[in-house]
């Protein structure tokens, strides 16, 4: 703990010397790189990582760890990239328990995995461009978005293509996703999509996968309703849904019914949030380092924030590393338990357990 | 039927709530129950989109998937594809027996499965182009028509032509196969061509019909096709939302509407035969069609069950129903990745 204490003095003093990063590049409006407005003045919280948390089974490795989610029970469910798109479920000590969807039609190229209240577990694959419903005995039970058929092969990219192959699918389908990111409920059981990379906007559909209504224009962009990439999606006890738009490096806050309700601009590229569970709930945001991991985006990003759910920053902890403890590109974070949090990294190929402390040191 | 019995659920309720077609208003709603219909799969097996399901003279459940990833090799001077489709077999009950045709050279893109009267298994590989046929003990016992040995990347624009096919097998987007009673069998060969291939029952080739089209014996996307026991072949004219009636020589007799865009269809054993049709809502609009059509031969519609939706008793973009019962139907769906046994109130 205390390393990594030093080191982060260290950070700050070079961040200090360099001075403010300047005006957004593009590379960064793409998600990553930039020293987040609250950096300087947010109190670091100590973290210690769990040593070798995670025990995968001789022969079994992690690829890029893309999204990882807990149940009520404390197992840990890991949606990863490696050979193909696998997803492993391990109990709360970290020990392996099963894989789940072995060999799914909807597995192509990971993208989240959350479990909802009745510890459904859902993936969100940007390959197939679905969301998949698993009950908790790993059986699935609803299916959101159509796979693009196979026997159409590889289209080439072309305007209005209908199933998301090239840059700019039709942006009001109802039923299809292109490169969508993750998933989200509110207090009624209603779904909230987030269809990222081409569509830029958040679609609802009720408990039954019935659209409902979206927010985003289909295009990119900065107004108050559009989004440029909005990469990650969670909602409180209240219901309100908080969409981290990252492109546009800022967290939007939403109500169930999609009005746009506040609007948090301080900590950086919201790669992923996640809200924890209990009468408290906080607000995490990583400002995760460029997945490309050029050298100057380690100095500016890696860290994740620790906030009210009304946008106060309580703190931060964290940097861009490869040692354990530090972050290579956080791409999924589970808080049930604010104080033991669950990170997945896509270029450690690892996820770790880090105990954070529940206030920053003054 | 323990696992059916669990997931038993009455849907007269909200079939009343559902959206209903103008062309089906004033059709009588038959009430229904389903449940999924396939159970007790190992963890490693999952369904992907229900694209062909049908029993044998046991009861026994086959369904051709599409499910995994359908791949493409790399680092090869041509793109060879690989994988994307299986055949799983279930017990009368629905409950997981096992796997054939596994990793089969055809098996891409699952379009339909049927059973023959000798209890042999056909598949239709849309993307493949081919048609496999399995004894009962899964073996291959006839092959028809020929995998292309690589794909396009990307692929070519494609121009409609007329869609006459060639003489011989040389599927294009093959989408069903049915069985006259003298043996001879009928492929649709109905997605990128729009022609009845028929062939006799040791595969040699007899003839095609069929240019595409909307006038009498032109097709606009066959998608499924089914003979009763006099030997009248029925074709689903998909997007020209109509059935055309044949003899085995191809010559027209009528058509049939009023039942949408006919998906997939089905015909009872004997003797007082009825057809099943589906007007499946397209994959990607769950708030258009989805209804089943119970219609007698001579093209009246008898009743109507069934609505868009994913939940238990509703329907998916149906893609297969099997009617070896005629109030206990096996309907397979590509949205749902599933297949409810749904059981009609006879009438």
């Amino acid at each position: 703990m205390g390393q990594h204490y030093w080191r982060y003095c260290a950070t700050v003093a070079t961040a200090l010397t360099l001075g403010w990063a300047g005006s957004l590049d593009a590379a960064q409006r793409g998600g990553g790189g930039g020293r987040a407005p609250a950096f300087e003045d947010t109190p670091e919280i100590l973290t210690e990582p769990v040593e070798g948390f995670i025990k995968l089974p001789e022969g079994l490795y992690f690829g890029e760890g893309i999204g990882v989610a807990e149940n009520s029970q404390g197992h840990v469910f890991v949606y990863t990239r490696s050979g193909d798109t696998r997803l492993f479920e391990f109990d709360e000590d970290g020990d392996y328990v099963r894989e789940i969807g072995a060999g799914l039609y909807g597995f192509e190229f990971a993208h989240k995995v959350r479990v909802d209240k009745e510890d459904n577990i859902w993936v969100v694959d940007e390959g197939a461009n679905q969301v998949v419903k698993f009950n908790p005995e790993g059986r699935v039970t609803m299916v959101l978005g159509y796979r693009p058929p196979a026997v159409d092969g590889a289209l080439a990219p072309e305007p209005g293509d209908h199933w998301g192959r090239s840059g700019r699918p039709g942006a009001n389908e109802p039923y299809l996703f292109a490169r969508p990111t993750d998933v989200t409920w509110d207090t009624e059981g209603n779904i909230f999509v987030s269809d990222g990379y081409f569509n830029h906007r958040v679609v609802k559909y009720s408990p039954d996968g019935r659209f409902m209504g979206q927010v985003g224009s289909g295009d990119a962009g900065d107004a108050p309703d559009q989004f440029s990439t909005p990469h990650t999606i969670a909602s409180d006890d209240s219901g309100r849904i908080y969409v981290g738009d990252r492109g546009n490096r800022r967290v939007k806050v939403y109500s169930s019914a999609l009005e746009l309700l506040d609007m948090y601009e301080q900590t950086g590229a919201p790669w992923e949030i996640c809200i924890s569970e209990g009468e408290h709930q906080y607000l995490f945001v990583s400002n995760s380092n460029s997945d490309s991991n050029p050298a100057a985006s380690w100095n500016t990003s890696g860290e994740v924030y620790k906030m009210e759910l009304d946008g106060t920053v309580i703190g931060r902890f964290g940097e861009a590393g490869k040692d354990l403890g530090d972050f290579q590109t956080i791409h999924g974070m589970s808080c049930r338990n604010p104080n033991e949090i669950i990170i997945a990294e896509i270029s450690a190929w690892r996820v770790q357990k880090i105990l954070v402390a529940s206030m920053p040191v003054f | 039927m323990k696992h059916s019995m669990q997931l038993l659920l009455v849907v007269a309720g909200f079939v009343a709530a559902g959206a209903i077609p103008a062309q089906a208003q004033g059709i009588p709603q038959i009430p229904y129950q389903a449940v999924d219909a396939l159970s007790d799969f190992p963890n490693d097996i999952h369904m992907g989109e229900a694209a062909g399901v049908a029993r044998n003279s046991d009861g026994e459940i086959f369904v051709y998937t599409r499910t995994g990833n359908p791949t493409i090799s790399l680092g090869t001077s041509r793109y060879v594809s690989h994988g994307g489709a299986r055949i799983f077999h279930f017990d009368e009950d629905g409950e997981y027996e096992g796997e054939i045709g596994q990793e089969t050279y055809g098996a891409l893109y699952a379009q339909q499965l049927r059973i023959s009267a000798d209890d042999h298994i056909w598949a239709i590989d849309q993307m493949s182009g081919q048609v496999v046929r399995y004894d009962p003990d899964g073996q291959i016992v006839m092959v028809m028509s020929r995998k292309p040995e690589t794909m396009r990347l990307p692929q070519a624009p494609g121009q409609p032509g007329s869609g006459e096919g060639r003489e011989g097998e040389s599927f294009s987007g093959p989408t069903d196969i049915t069985w006259d009673s003298q043996g001879n069998f009928y492929v649709a060969d109905g997605i990128r061509n729009a022609r009845i291939a028929k062939y006799s029952a040791d595969g040699t080739w007899v003839m095609n019909w069929g240019l595409r089209g909307t006038g009498a014996g032109e097709f606009d996307v066959i998608q499924g096709i089914a003979i009763d026991n006099q030997d009248n072949l029925y074709v689903a004219d998909y997007n020209n939302e109509r059935i055309q009636v044949f003899d085995t020589r191809g010559n027209f007799r009528r058509e049939m509407r009023g039942f949408g865009a006919p998906m997939a269809i089905c015909i009872t054993p004997g003797p007082n035969q009825v057809m099943y049709v589906s007007n499946s809502n397209p994959p990607d609009n769950l708030d258009v069609a989805g209804e089943i059509y119970k219609v007698e031969l001579d093209g009246t519609i008898v009743g109507q069950f069934g609505t868009a939706g994913k939940q238990i008793g509703q329907f998916g973009t149906v893609n297969a129903i099997d009617c070896q019962e005629e109030n206990d139907l096996l309907v397979g769906e590509l949205g749902n990745w599933r297949v409810q046994r749904v059981t009609l109130q006879p009438m």
